[in-house]
């Protein structure tokens, strides 16, 4: 009998978040695949026909916007591992006994809605809001400069909404690193430049790579930055899918080109996991 | 090469001079080092010995460069390195929880130190090699240092360090993870090994016993400052302070005034007939307030009051007897002191043991008994 509960244990923990995915998360994707393979509109009703031109269809129509969705994303991790990578390493080595603190003030603005800090953002950076007035009143700028409906406007909002995802993972992995270890880099003739580069920025790969994967994915697909700060000229695919599925009820085009965007992105972190060669840099954090 | 290790050369290969280390703690200076002049002989084995604390991790650091002293300077075979960074001296080390990088091969981790002083490709293989054969290691080149026991651990740490031939080899309580048999091999394997390449070892470590069997001279450390500095045997048979004494195995410490003293012995009555004997230097006056220190394994104990007693006797009464195979060891409470350790050789026969609240008579030579400080 104990025996039998014991077997069973592991089953019945995992029972519930088994269900809850099975219900939220499988059911709802297998909707979608079948949505995507449709014909019909909102009037007469959907059907399912295997219409696989869904993809091909959306696909010409919207690459402009995936790819640009695509290099947003990635221009917005590089800019990211540039600015997290000083933070996460100044509270891991630097910030004593207040690291979580520090901490804390990262997460800070996850307290403030999503939309109301884009929106803030977006009056910060107004054609006559607060920054540019000043700037153009003084002639620094000239009358016409505009920041708002920029791709770089976009993507700055993008870095600001996932800073955090970026610092948290890296700090983890620098966090972990035993300062003997360092010390020892030190010992063996290794300039402060040396060892950084030879010891400390190796051992927190891990963290530079869950923090990609934590911001890549999401900022490709993100569509609210584009849609407060950007233009007609910056729309992003999370934008098109968003309208076809809430203005133009047009499900079967905007579960495809989900579709479209999620293999993508597979594919994209798929091969990126490859050329990292993550299995090994995970096992040494592992250790 | 083989300069007499207790002799230090003209130049000794590690110097301190009036060098004292302040931490701040909440905005205030506390001494970890507070005085030290200290100068550690070219292939010496030399290790800094005391209770955590004392200061002798932070006196090594200031060797290796991760700690600069408040004031005084250091000298690495008489250049004043002095504020010099770590990654500009000489000297290599060996961490107590060895620190090896995790993300290299043994290999890889051997060849850090010659890579960066850009040695050529070839001879780094051929020094790595070299290296990985003295410390037994040879064949696990490709390994990961987690894919290792402990003991390898140790053995990568010290060819990581070794294999740079160093002017000085610091090691930082290397044996401290071990086990107590990997512990007792790896001391040997130190020894041979610091003598096969003739570099200067300066050794960190609680462990009296490892420190004893391994260095040519100990300096044992208490509260920031050197108590005493000699050679195992003198530590040993000859500690300067009561703190020495107490630190280095055990020692029964008596206190006493000088009744009567003769011919180079002092004589320190304690009771009718028992008197504690003691070499002392001319000059110790009658009256004179001294502490005599004697090692356990030099009282014998007696059942019956012996006759014609050439030394120290003391009576009391057995208040703990533990049987430890090669020796009993007792304590008696004394007129001398209430917790007094005999360590009795099991060499007689077993059966003649005094047991607990028995009546017993301690007596032992002039020549072991040694006044402190005097």
């Amino acid at each position: 009998m104990d025996r039998v509960k014991r077997t069973l244990a592991p089953y019945l923990l995992v029972l519930p978040g088994g269900l809850w995915l099975l219900l939220f998360f499988a059911v709802p994707m297998v909707t979608m695949l079948s949505l995507s393979l449709q014909e019909g509109d909102v009037v007469n009703g959907f059907v399912f026909t295997g219409h696989w031109q869904n993809y091909t269809e959306s696909l010409a129509d919207y690459q402009t916007q995936l790819i640009r969705s695509l290099v947003y994303g990635a221009i917005t991790s590089i800019i990211l591992i540039v600015l997290a990578f000083p933070v996460a390493y100044w509270i891991a080595f630097y910030g004593g006994r207040r690291k979580a603190t520090y901490l804390f003030l990262i997460m800070l603005p996850f307290f403030v809605s999503f939309v109301l800090r884009t929106i803030s953002w977006r009056m910060l950076l107004t054609d006559d809001g607060v920054l540019l007035h000043p700037l153009k009143a003084a002639g620094i700028l000239p009358d016409g400069f505009n920041v708002l409906g920029t791709s770089g406007a976009v993507i700055a909002g993008l870095v600001y909404s996932f800073l955090p995802f970026m610092v948290l993972p890296i700090y983890v992995a620098l966090e972990r690193i035993d300062p003997r270890v360092v010390e020892a880099a030190r010992d063996l003739y290794a300039s402060p430049m040396t060892s950084f580069r030879k010891v400390i920025f190796p051992l927190a790969l891990p963290g530079v790579f869950a923090g990609v994967l934590m911001t890549f994915v999401p900022a490709s697909s993100d569509y609210v930055n584009s849609e407060l700060l950007g233009s007609s000229e910056t729309t992003m695919i999370g934008q098109v899918i968003q309208a076809k599925f809430l203005s133009n009820s047009d499900y079967p085009s905007a579960s495809a080109l989900s579709f479209t965007l999620m293999a993508v992105l597979l594919i994209g972190v798929f091969s990126y996991a490859r050329m990292l060669g993550t299995e090994d840099v995970m096992k040494v954090a592992a250790r | 090469m083989t300069s007499s290790p207790s002799t230090p050369t003209a130049q000794p290969a590690i110097e301190f001079a009036s060098v004292r280390k302040d931490y701040l703690s909440h905005g205030e200076a506390v001494p970890a080092v507070k005085s030290l002049d200290l100068a550690i002989a070219q292939g010496e084995f030399f290790s800094l010995l005391g209770p955590s604390g004392c200061g002798k991790t932070t006196t090594m650091r200031m060797i290796a460069g991760f700690e600069d002293p408040t004031a005084g300077k250091v000298f690495l075979a008489g250049k004043d390195v002095t504020g010099v960074a770590p990654n500009k001296r000489d000297v290599n080390m060996v961490f107590q929880s060895y620190a090896l990088f995790p993300h290299l091969t043994v290999q890889q981790n051997v060849a850090f130190g010659l890579e960066r002083k850009k040695v050529g490709k070839s001879d780094i293989k051929r020094r790595v090699g070299e290296m990985l054969e003295i410390v037994s290691l040879t064949g696990m080149e490709r390994r990961q240092p987690r894919e290792m026991s402990g003991g390898q651990q140790q053995r990568v740490a010290l060819a990581r360090a070794l294999v740079n031939h160093p002017r000085a080899l610091l090691l930082d309580e290397p044996l401290g993870a071990l086990d107590l048999k990997l512990r007792q091999q790896m001391q040997i394997e130190l020894k041979r090994i610091q003598r096969e390449v003739g570099i200067t070892f300066v050794y960190v470590t609680h462990d009296q016993g490892e420190a004893l069997t391994m260095s040519d001279r100990i300096a044992v450390m208490n509260s920031g400052l050197i108590e005493q500095l000699g050679s195992p045997r003198d530590i040993y048979e000859r500690p300067a302070t009561r703190f020495v004494a107490g630190f280095i195995g055990t020692s029964n410490i008596i206190d006493g005034r000088v009744s009567w003293s003769d011919q180079g012995y002092a004589v320190l009555e304690k009771g009718p007939g028992e008197r504690v004997v003691v070499p002392v230097p001319a000059g110790v006056a009658v009256g004179r307030d001294i502490e005599v220190s004697v090692r356990p394994e030099k009282i014998d104990l007696h059942r019956t009051l012996p006759g014609n007693v050439n030394g120290s006797l003391l009576s009391g009464t057995v208040t703990e007897v533990v049987y430890h195979g090669t020796s009993t060891n007792y304590t008696v409470a004394t007129t001398a002191g209430s917790d007094f350790v005999v360590f009795d050789q099991n060499a007689h026969d077993a059966e003649d043991v005094a047991s607990r609240g028995e009546r017993v008579f301690l007596t032992w030579a002039p020549q072991h008994s040694y006044p402190i400080g005097v």
